[in-house]
């Protein structure tokens, strides 16, 4: 979504004039152009996130809307005091982008993924957390983020390509209806599900979440849950504080009764070694053989 | 603005105020307050325009920054009172989006000066004229964000931010050279591309000389003020206790009566 992220910034730098954009030293061969058109609204703060976003609090409490940009991990758990005091608890507008929040630096390793992202972002005071799904939510959150008066954390990852319409960028989306089972996750893991061979795909009743926290949960979700029950959540991040920990509560008090309730998440580095994103997502049994077995046992 | 000769009435009565406030809410930091009294006085009585920020980076002696504020006509006497009490603004440390001239809530160190050089770029760029003054603490020069921020101020030439370092010698649990020493202090900052002025922290006449000094800086000015914690507060000044320890009565008594005028 990088290359989706910089047309966005740059189709609407002159729509929204007090943007300032501000890298912890990233962006090569992504945002040269980025560059050229923020002109001196585009700052590179260094190697230093911390800073960075101490830097965002004080412009956006001077009125101007700041983005600051790097690797996920480097701009959400680096400086995670700085925007809790400096930004989330003054609610400046500080526009948070992560790149490749999961598994999305795969063989870059360990320091580079972001498996509690949503979780330690979802937390913060009046922080809001955005996942897109597919290419053209890029631009649809950007504009979202601009019109936002609070801090926003953008999750930037690979973008899934349904084949169905996918409905605008909201807090909740209904991809596609199914019988089966309901399958509810956020962000462009869920578009694993393509790869299933296509009775059970056409099975699946597929519901996206986008925004966090989350304020509210559709009837229609709910009664689809009663009618199917049989529930999955799928979610690339930690099972604590992500997807399944935001929605449960949704789900019960809205008295929604799956007989069966599978959470399928990030597990972490359970043989120690590493791969590409796709590698560590069937290792957690988000893609793949064991995401195929999950989804059968769920439909028996 | 207040000219050198008023400003020492005024730094009695702002320091008579916070003691009051310390001692009726039986609240420890005193020290920090008494450390800076005559760097927060003079910034405000005899430096800063109407529009220039100050960010207070050592939180903890947010009691003389109200006092100033109220000695400004900024805060209230009636909600001065309110200090450390349930349904204060007025914490122990500087509050959230409350008080007007206190932009930001501080007490977690090593933020203030970043705070600073973000309003410092803003000013730049929204050519405006404004000076953003910061006082940090010398312990809270051991925090790496400080000097992220400090590399950051030279990158961007932040010739509108001033840098006051309440250069008191002590931290939280010993003395600043036993811990992290920071001397050479003067050189590390010439070295980072700092104009660096060091003075008596607790001399008024020093501070004018001081704010003559960087009328015509064109780089960042850092001054170190060598201060003393607990500063008048006899058998505490420059010991730990000043820090943690609040007032029994004969000592506010006494100082108050040294006060007195």
């Amino acid at each position: 979504m990088r290359k989706e992220f910089a047309k966005g910034l740059i189709d609407n730098f002159s729509l929204y004039p007090k943007q300032v954009f501000i890298t912890g030293d990233l962006g090569f061969m992504a945002l040269e152009e980025v560059r050229n058109v923020f002109a001196d609204r585009f700052i590179n703060a260094g190697v230093a996130e911390q800073n960075m976003v101490t830097i965002a609090a004080s412009l956006a409490y001077e009125g101007f809307i700041p983005w600051v940009y790097s690797i996920s991990p480097f701009v959400t758990l680096r400086p995670y005091e700085q925007l809790r005091n400096d930004v989330c608890l003054h609610n400046l507008p500080v526009k948070v982008v992560g790149n490749g929040g999961g598994y999305g630096y795969g063989i870059m390793g360990s320091t580079h993924h972001n498996n509690e992202d949503i979780g330690a972002m979802r937390i913060l005071p009046n922080m809001k957390v955005l996942v897109p799904l597919v290419p053209t939510d890029v631009n649809e959150a950007i504009i979202w983020m601009l019109n936002n008066p609070q801090p926003n954390y953008l999750r930037l990852n690979l973008a899934a390509n349904f084949k169905e319409h996918v409905p605008p960028f909201a807090q909740w989306r209904k991809i596609k209806s199914g019988s089966g089972a309901v399958v509810i996750g956020t962000g462009p893991v869920l578009g694993n599900l393509l790869e299933l061979p296509d009775e059970i795909y056409q099975k699946l009743e597929i519901w996206a979440v986008s925004i966090f926290p989350i304020e509210d949960i559709p009837v229609e979700l709910i009664n689809r849950v009663n009618q199917c029950k049989r529930v999955l959540t799928m979610e690339e991040h930690s099972g604590n504080g992500g997807l399944n920990e935001a929605i449960a509560p949704f789900l019960l008090r809205n008295q929604a009764s799956p007989s069966k309730y599978i959470n399928i998440f990030s597990k972490g580095y359970p043989s120690g070694k590493y791969g590409d994103q796709s590698w560590h997502q069937e290792e957690s049994g988000l893609k793949g053989d064991s995401l195929l077995n999950t989804i059968q046992d769920l439909l028996k | 603005m207040s000219n050198v000769p008023e400003l020492p009435s005024i730094v009695k009565s702002i320091k008579k105020r916070f003691l009051k406030m310390y001692f009726n809410a039986k609240a420890g930091h005193i020290g920090s307050s008494l450390s800076c009294t005559e760097i927060l006085t003079f910034l405000k009585f005899s430096w800063m325009n109407e529009n220039d920020e100050l960010v207070l980076s050592k939180g903890h002696a947010a009691a003389v920054l109200y006092s100033v504020w109220a000695e400004a006509g900024i805060i209230s006497e009636e909600e001065i009172n309110t200090f450390y009490k349930n349904g204060t603004y007025l914490s122990a440390h500087p509050p959230v989006n409350k008080i007007k001239g206190i932009p930001f809530a501080t007490g977690s160190l090593g933020h203030g000066l970043g705070l600073a050089a973000g309003l410092a770029l803003a000013s730049k760029l929204k050519k405006d004229d404004r000076k953003i003054f910061c006082v940090t603490s010398d312990g809270e020069i051991n925090e790496g964000s400080t000097w992220e921020a400090v590399l950051f101020i030279k990158a961007q030439q932040l010739n509108n931010l001033i840098w006051i370092i309440d250069r008191n010698k002590l931290q939280g649990f010993g003395h600043t050279e036993s811990i992290m020493p920071l001397e050479p202090l003067n050189e590390k900052l010439l070295a980072f591309g700092f104009d660096v002025i060091r003075i008596n922290g607790h001399d008024i006449n020093d501070f004018q000389k001081a704010k003559n000094g960087c009328q015509n800086c064109n780089k960042p000015t850092v001054i170190i003020a060598d201060t003393n914690k607990g500063n008048g507060w006899e058998g505490m000044q420059d010991k730990l206790e000043c820090h943690y320890l609040p007032m029994n009565l004969a000592q506010y008594e006494a100082m108050m009566l040294e006060l007195a005028d």
